[in-house]
């Protein structure tokens, strides 16, 4: 168990030692999310009282779009030398080469997040980080990344891997995206009798990280 | 005959086609502790295909490989353990420096002492000078040798080399050769590719030929003429 | 130390090509297939459109109903069978479990492009409006992106084992998915109320009677088009084996 942690820990570090090195998707991810925030708000022409109705969907709009230009970083990296076959080449145990790439995809659409969202919070002029708020950050960013994970794995050894990841994933995290908006937008407005969104997002989370972990192996070995 | 715990590697029926295009049409192979195959074939005729196999990179379509008696199939990560590969590609880090680049594989083989062995084998290939420089900036024969040292890392049983010469200068040819008789001489068993037959005569103690996805021509190097071997060589990769 | 020879299933179709045994396509379950459905066919209409009595709320457009309900319901048995073949296939690594999942994704798009159809038409008679968002046929908008996705990846990644593989994958990962996206599209539903596509409370007998046999009759039509297609899928394979053994 300890091993395999290490291992994690170890495959992870390499790949942020990668990118801080490389220093190339940092900047453009972080101002891509902004840049999206400044549309909504124009396309929108947000205005006090429609303010909450649109706030969250453009946050979470936000989020996804950047995620899918993220996700296919780590992936690529290994993809483009010489492909992931200096991983697969190790006794390496695959399920966690696919956490170190998951929480190597979190932290990096986290530091979007963490951009972004003072500057939504000053561009919509809402207060945000009370009650469940980093919560549902975390775990729709965590469900998102467990499933793109394995689908940019699975895009990277194909020609088309930018559009064809979008279209695999999106329809799949429907559920968090839905769960999320919500969760989000009753933090802005309460609202009574919501269903239990944060309970499903996170349940989606355990089944989707176990499965894709469980399956990985038969998406990246030859 | 030599004891069956001796052999490392059996290979029975050993076929793999890319889609739908064979390239290895079965191959049956029996390589014994302590001996030291050279592998030839004129490009194309599936050699490091058959490296990767061995090497646990991709699977048999069908046939029976075994390393020590483990399948390569049922019990991959374990004869990943056992097998040291040094191909074309050095399977390194760029942007990690070579003590990195050693380390983190240390982790993933779980080598014990890492930190030691990652040091002592950078001396031995010449490498000390270079720990601390990322990957990037060194030259064609440093990245070989240092793709040498991560393939020894772990002390694997089976050595695999892929032209290991290439991009070396004589003393790097020298190490070669000095590294191979030490894994000999610690019971290691090794198979590499090459294309000059007088590598394959000084190197190797056995001779296997790969045509038609297929072995050829397979005979000990002990008498063996450099002349005939050229010749047969020859022959054999214009047909 | 005796080691059995292994040999994979790419190596075991090599020899049964040559012999014709499964060539033909398995005739007489086919004919008998087609048979069986073109009858229940012929008589689901006759019910659907004779004997079943005209709702008294909708009209004569409400015998959609009859159609659109199973049709939905074969694209998601198809989605089923595919999701198998996957996990069959990454069990077994037998090419066969991939045809199988290859022919079910076929037909499963048609059924669902068709479900997506009549249920539009449905909902414009009944609310007038061409599109809702109601539960049902929210997911079932959805289930039908996961097909062209399925469809998509599986023509960028050709005809290989890792197309298989990745294919598989995503067949199990939807087949999880798509009743969380159906309970999520509902709970949003209660929240924002919509025109539903739907037949609500008890069904009279002959509804339901009428309705079972039209469910019979396509479930029959998908059995002998699964034939078809996993043959074709078959024959696709070996021709491209044999092109490539003599290129």
């Amino acid at each position: 168990m300890m091993i395999f942690l290490e291992q994690v820990m170890a495959i992870l570090w390499k790949d942020v030692r990668y990118e801080l090195r490389s220093k190339q998707m940092w900047t453009g991810m972080g101002l891509f999310a902004i840049l999206v925030l400044v549309i909504f708000n124009f396309a929108f022409d947000l205005r006090v009282d429609n303010k909450a109705a649109v706030a969250p969907g453009a946050l979470w709009v936000a989020f996804v779009f950047a995620s899918m230009l993220g996700l296919g970083r780590t992936i690529a990296a290994e993809r483009e030398k010489g492909s992931m076959d200096r991983l697969l080449l190790c006794p390496v145990d695959r399920k966690a080469i696919y956490l170190a790439k998951l929480l190597g995809n979190m932290l990096f659409i986290g530091v979007v997040e963490i951009v972004a969202l003072p500057i939504f919070a000053a561009l919509f002029d809402i207060p945000l980080f009370v009650g469940v708020f980093l919560p549902v950050v975390l775990l729709g960013t965590l469900g998102i990344a467990a499933v793109g994970t394995l689908f940019s794995a699975m895009a990277a050894a194909t020609r088309a891997r930018e559009l064809l990841l979008p279209i695999l994933v999106f329809p799949l995290i429907v559920p968090i995206v839905i769960g999320a908006v919500r969760v989000t937008g009753s933090l802005m407005v309460p609202t009574a009798n919501e269903p239990p969104w944060l309970g499903l997002i996170a349940a989606f989370d355990i089944i989707f990280l176990s499965v894709s972990m469980l399956t990985f192996e038969y998406v990246v070995e030859e | 005959m030599k004891p069956v715990s001796d052999l490392c590697l059996e290979i029975q029926g050993l076929k793999k086609s890319f889609g739908f295009k064979p390239i290895l049409r079965g191959i049956d192979l029996e390589l014994y502790r302590g001996q030291r195959m050279a592998l030839m074939g004129a490009n194309g005729t599936g050699k490091t295909t058959f490296l990767r196999i061995l090497a646990g990179l991709t699977k048999p379509s069908a046939g029976v490989v075994c390393v020590n008696g483990l399948d390569i199939v049922q019990n991959a990560q374990q004869v990943r353990r056992l097998v040291g590969f040094v191909a074309h590609q050095p399977y390194l880090y760029e942007e990690l420096t070579a003590l990195e680049n050693l380390l983190f594989f240390g982790k993933m083989y779980t080598v014990i002492d890492a930190q030691e062995r990652a040091i002592y084998l950078l001396r031995r290939v010449g490498l000390e000078k270079k720990a601390r420089e990322r990957v990037t900036t060194l030259s064609r024969g440093q990245v070989q040798r240092l793709s040498l040292a991560r393939a020894l890392l772990h002390m694997p049983q089976l050595l695999l080399l892929d032209e290991p010469d290439t991009g070396l200068d004589q003393e790097g040819h020298e190490l070669i050769e000095a590294v191979l008789a030490e894994h000999i001489a610690q019971s290691g068993t090794a198979l590499f590719t090459t294309h000059q037959p007088e590598r394959a005569l000084k190197l190797g103690d056995s001779i296997v030929l790969l045509q038609g996805g297929r072995i050829a021509f397979q005979q000990r190097t002990a008498g063996l003429e450099l002349d005939s071997l050229q010749l047969s060589y020859t022959e054999a990769v214009s047909l | 130390m005796a080691l059995a020879k292994r040999e994979t299933n790419i190596e075991q179709r090599e020899v049964v090509v040559g012999t014709t045994k499964g060539s033909p396509g398995r005739p007489i379950a086919s004919m008998i297939l087609l048979a069986l459905s073109f009858v229940s066919m012929m008589i689901a209409i006759g019910m659907i459109f004779l004997y079943v009595p005209t709702d008294a709320i909708e009209g004569i457009p409400q015998r959609i109903f009859y159609f659109h309900v199973p049709v939905a319901w074969i694209g998601m048995l198809a989605f089923g069978v595919l999701a198998i073949g996957g996990i069959g296939y990454l069990w077994k690594k037998d090419e066969r479990w991939d045809w199988l999942a290859r022919a079910s994704a076929e037909i499963g798009a048609v059924f669902i492009t068709l479900a997506l159809i009549t249920g539009s038409i449905w909902g414009r008679t009944t609310w007038g409006t061409w599109w809702t968002w109601d539960a049902r046929l929210t997911t079932t908008l959805i289930l039908w992106f996961i097909y062209i996705g399925y469809m998509m990846l599986r023509s960028y990644m050709g005809r290989t084992p890792a197309s298989a593989r990745s294919a598989a994958v995503l067949g199990i990962i939807g087949v999880i998915d798509v009743p969380i996206i159906y309970e999520s599209v509902n709970w949003w539903r209660t929240l924002h109320p919509q025109p539903e596509v739907g037949v609500p409370g008890a069904l009279p007998p002959s509804v339901v009677l009428t309705l079972m046999v039209s469910l019979l009759s396509f479930t029959l039509l998908y059995s002998f088009l699964m034939i078809q297609v996993y043959q074709l899928q078959k024959m696709q394979t070996l021709a491209q084996r044999m092109r490539a053994s003599v290129e």
